[in-house]
């Protein structure tokens, strides 16, 4: 598997380190379900089989955090995003 | 494994023996009469169980066996045995030290221990012993905590220094610069399984108990009446059900989806090699303690072994190449000697990961639907408890006393039951 890197280009999958679903938002803290709230976002995932957008860390290049979109079914690889412009 | 599509009826058993291996010896092999039924599907089961891998048949086998509940299906989506049942490296042991796992893993063992007489199939159960390598003092320390732990639970375990470890392994990279080998922790009633015969042994016992297993029927969704799961719809056709238990391993999330439910799991895939067939060099399954690798020999010659799981979500049942790397450095690192042999096979197998490294064998918030996953990669030596515990939930919608821990809602309530940290990384952890 190899990732494109908005700023080093394709690079191997060894220079990254993976993070998991980029989609989770971190819930407010001061909610009434807080508690609820955050045992969801810290535990539970969509895990789906196909399209998932993910957070990997360029740790061995630019050090950028990026969201990737990957099929989880074939590791096929789609866009590929800096996180900082991924904020919702 | 072949097996005849003869509908329905409970299919006629052979019973293994030394008189029924001489018999067919005179009589050219030619009546051994097929192992179990392919059945075909029937409108109406008192409880489907989804997935026929070593947990779903082992759990049909414990409906029909221990509850006598036996219009049971067991829905398998390919072939019985073509998912992690029959990719892992086939190490059982029961060396937990989590008061949650304990009982639970030692009860495996002990079914373990007599399946094949109650199974009359030979499942190659061989308790070699497991060794885990520890390299450091502090390793050490925790190794004879954990051996104390199950010792207290009236479980087999040795803490063994450098010399002892030496015996037993000579190959072992005592005087490396970095890691050398200290010592081990050794449970001798640890050791491995033939795995595909494992399969193959609960489907013939299950079937022949008249549970029906049926392949090539993927679930893909539920029939759900007020708020309870009514029965599935599946590729060959809808299947009603009392009860609904899912066993599908690395599709669990995939599948519970199919029900709206969210879960704490992520699917990973976990890669195993096997090299080419040797003498008789490894005497038993060793673990080395400075890096994620393990390894054991089987009885056709070929060193098996793994390390640890690629590390990014994945249904693909395939790895990449930065994982085989490691795994053999690692190897190379514990046992020098790998390096004059060549890697015959590689193949991966998707895990259910729990985000705290422990499985869950309970009900779901959906009334009828019940739920056995989060195996992360230990899976197999569970296979036997597994069933059992699993089928008393069915069977009584209770949970049995060895397997109380396991419950959906922990990672709420906080009662996570963390083995070794090894979830795949909620991200306060
Ligand atoms: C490489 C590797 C090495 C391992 N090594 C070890 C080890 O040494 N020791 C150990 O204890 N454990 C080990 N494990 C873990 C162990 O194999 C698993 O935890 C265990 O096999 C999972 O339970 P199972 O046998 O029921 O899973 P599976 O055999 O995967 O069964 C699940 C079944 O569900 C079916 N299914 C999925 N979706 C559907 C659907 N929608 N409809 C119908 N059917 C469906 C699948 O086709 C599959 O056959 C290893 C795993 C791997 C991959
Ligand atoms: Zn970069």
């Amino acid at each position: 598997m190899r990732l494109t890197c908005p700023f080093c280009g394709p690079r191997d999958l060894r220079e990254f380190t993976y993070r998991g679903d980029a989609t989770l938002r971190r819930p407010d803290p001061d909610a009434a379900n807080a508690a609820s709230a955050f045992a969801d976002y810290v535990y539970l995932r969509a895990n789906p089989r196909g399209p998932h957008r993910e957070h990997w860390y360029h740790a061995a290049g630019c050090r950028a955090w990026l969201v990737v979109e990957r099929d989880t079914a074939t590791h096929a690889i789609g866009r590929v995003a800096l996180a900082r412009n991924d904020q919702p | 494994m072949l097996a005849l599509a003869s509908g329905n009826a409970a299919g006629s058993r052979m019973r293994y023996s030394l008189f029924s291996l001489l018999r067919e010896a005179l009589n050219g092999q030619a009546g051994w009469p097929a192992a179990w039924r392919d059945a075909l599907p029937r409108a109406h089961y008192d409880i489907v169980v989804i997935g026929g891998g070593g947990h779903g048949l082992s759990t049909a086998f414990y409906l029909a066996q221990e509850h006598g509940i036996t219009n049971v299906a067991v829905l398998e989506k390919g072939w019985l045995g073509s998912g992690n049942i029959g990719r892992n490296t086939t190490i059982i042991r029961s060396n937990y030290g989590e008061p949650g796992n304990t009982p639970f893993y030692e009860h495996s063992m002990q079914l373990w221990e007599g399946l094949e007489q109650a199974l009359n199939y030979n499942a190659m159960v061989s308790q070699r012993g497991v060794l885990n390598l520890y390299h450091t003092d502090g390793q050490r320390d925790a190794y004879a905590r954990r051996g104390n732990a199950m010792r207290l639970h009236g479980i087999d375990a040795e803490l063994l220094d450098r010399a002892r470890v030496q015996e037993l392994c000579p190959f072992l990279a005592f005087e490396d610069a970095r890691f050398p080998v200290a010592g081990g922790l050794l449970q001798r009633r640890g050791g491995t399984a033939r795995h595909d015969a494992v399969a193959w042994g609960y489907a013939r016992a299950a079937s022949t108990l008249g549970v029906d297993i049926i392949q090539n029927c993927e679930v893909t969704g539920f029939d759900i009446v007020q708020g309870r799961v009514r029965g599935v719809q599946t590729t060959r056709g809808p299947i009603a059900a009392g009860k609904v238990g899912m066993a599908v391993a690395g599709n669990t999330s995939h599948v519970a989806a199919m029900a709206d439910l969210r879960l704490p799991i992520e699917s990973h895939v976990l890669q195993a090699f096997v090299s080419e067939g040797i003498k008789p060099v490894i005497p038993n399954v060793v673990t080395f303690g400075a890096g994620h690798f393990y390894i054991s020999q089987s009885d056709k010659g070929g060193l098996v072994f793994g390390g640890d799981i690629d590390g990014y979500n994945s249904y693909a049942q395939r790895g990449n190449l930065p994982t085989v790397e490691d795994v053999c450095e690692s190897g190379m690192a514990m046992m020098p000697m790998l390096g004059r042999l060549r890697i015959l096979r590689s193949w991966g197998g998707i895990m259910d990961m729990s985000m705290d490294g422990s499985p869950i064998i309970d009900r779901t918030p959906l009334e009828g639907l019940y739920l056995n996953a989060g195996w992360c990669y230990g899976g197999f030596k569970a296979t036997p408890a597994s069933g059992w515990c699993f089928a008393h939930l069915l069977a009584t919608d209770r949970s049995h006393p060895v397997a109380s821990a396991y419950r959906l809602d922990r990672f709420a309530t906080g009662l996570v039951i963390d083995e070794k940290g090894a979830g795949a990384q909620p991200n306060l952890h």
